[in-house]
């Protein structure tokens, strides 16, 4: 079997996390043990992917790397906030980008996304919810969305990639805003169903 | 305390995909403190984002890219943070913690200021430059929820008492995420004052004014 530390030390590109739980064990192995090489494998994976995501938004390549580092930072020194049995790696690893490019753009006094992921550590909900259950969930996101009709997955991927508003996807499809909405709310209507089947 | 008014499914990929300016992602980061289901939504709505950055064209990174970040480790940077954070505020706080940073602990140590007979109103941030504005309302019972809408997109969360509309009662969590073209006159129900966090859209431009009525016009 593949371990981690030989996908870190083999040149080639990474594809997309075929197995999460190689993403798993290498964050636990980052949060335990600080171990770089298990770092090293979450660095080759996430840092293309991160910086390719930021240069969508809208940053020129050098804001790119210097956030991607950035990003990736956060990644080793918020390593032991990252719970397994709440979602993906590739989820997380999405908000901590996310959080970044809002940190960015907004002097903030306050941080509601990180009071928010706290608030989730701590309750129980998860309870009774294993880290099986969690992955399990994040495959029937991607199926759900790997279903989708072209014209919701590309207002799903407007928003969630380009860091597009509603009404700037809505301005560049030439689409009224309200058909925006309506698309969104059935592409997450079509996931939600299907998450419905595990709960 | 069981939650009725939930966030509209639009709203939730907003907040997670980070479409939502300072004050909505407020008001929806304090119902998701309130409120687990949602919490739950939210994370899933995160997958999405997961997903989406999984499969996207992966930029190449700068050959050195891996050798900066250890030497930033190397320079001292590398301290994790640890789980057990201290906790930022009071045990007893009855304010949602996202908020807490905004207001502070304690909701009785709100600065309220009259604006109208039974209406007590405490502004967090002012719509200034085309932003949204976040404030909260203190009202008393039997008295009706002022209109402060501009015509723009606007949304309600009550943190304590309670207030009536057509779409029935909304109570402590309860969020009133509604279609801007929703016509509702709440009424706050008797007993306690209802207070409640609101953020609503920039004030409409006088431009977008004269679109918005032309429009019935230009659909004909
Ligand atoms: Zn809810």
């Amino acid at each position: 079997m593949r371990s981690a530390l030989n996908l870190a030390h083999n040149d080639e590109n990474i594809g997309t996390a075929d197995d999460p739980t190689l993403l798993k064990q290498a964050m636990v192995r980052v949060a335990e043990v600080q171990d770089r090489e298990s770092f090293q494998f979450l660095f080759s994976y996430f840092a293309p992917r991160v910086k390719a995501v930021l240069l969508k938004a809208g940053s020129n390549e050098s804001q790119a790397e210097d956030l991607m580092q950035d990003v990736m930072m956060t990644v080793w020194r918020k390593a032991k906030l990252y719970a397994p049995d709440r979602g993906s790696v590739n989820a997380w690893v999405f908000t901590v980008a996310r959080n970044a490019r809002i940190d960015l753009l907004r002097r903030a006094s306050s941080r509601p996304y990180d009071d928010v992921y706290e608030i989730e550590m701590e309750s129980d909900v998860a309870s009774g919810e294993d880290e099986m259950f969690a992955t399990e969930r994040a495959e029937r996101v991607s199926e759900a969305l790997s279903e989708l009709p072209e014209e919701q997955r590309q207002i799903i991927e407007l928003g969630f990639i380009e860091d597009m508003s509603q009404s700037e996807i809505a301005e560049k499809l030439g689409l009224p805003l309200g058909t925006v909405k309506s698309r969104m709310r059935l592409a997450y209507g079509k996931m939600k169903s299907k998450l419905e089947a595990v709960r | 305390m069981t939650t009725q008014h939930h966030l509209d499914d639009a709203t939730l990929l907003r907040y997670a995909s980070g479409d939502l300016d300072s004050a909505f992602t407020m008001v929806v980061a304090a119902h998701l403190a309130m409120c687990d289901k949602c919490r739950k939504a939210a994370r899933d709505a995160e997958e999405i984002g997961g997903h989406m950055m999984d499969h996207v064209a992966q930029a190449p990174v700068s050959d050195d890219a891996f050798e900066r970040m250890m030497a930033r480790l190397d320079s001292g940077a590398d301290e994790q943070i640890e789980v057990d954070l201290p906790k930022k505020s009071a045990p007893d706080s009855d304010v949602p913690l996202p908020l807490r940073a905004l207001i502070g602990d304690h909701m009785d140590d709100v600065r309220w200021r009259l604006v109208a007979p039974g209406v007590r109103k405490y502004e967090i941030q002012q719509g200034k430059k085309g932003e949204s504005s976040l404030y909260m309302l203190n009202i008393s019972p039997g008295m009706a929820v002022p209109e402060h809408g501009h015509g723009g997109a606007e949304m309600t969360l009550i943190l304590s008492g309670a207030y009536r509309d057509k779409l029935g009662v909304f109570g402590p969590g309860d969020v009133a995420d509604l279609d801007e073209d929703i016509e509702h006159q709440p009424i706050v129900e008797p007993g306690e004052a209802c207070i409640c966090l609101v953020a609503t859209e920039a004030p409409t431009r006088f431009k977008d004014l004269i679109v918005r009525l032309m429009q019935p016009f230009v659909r004909i």
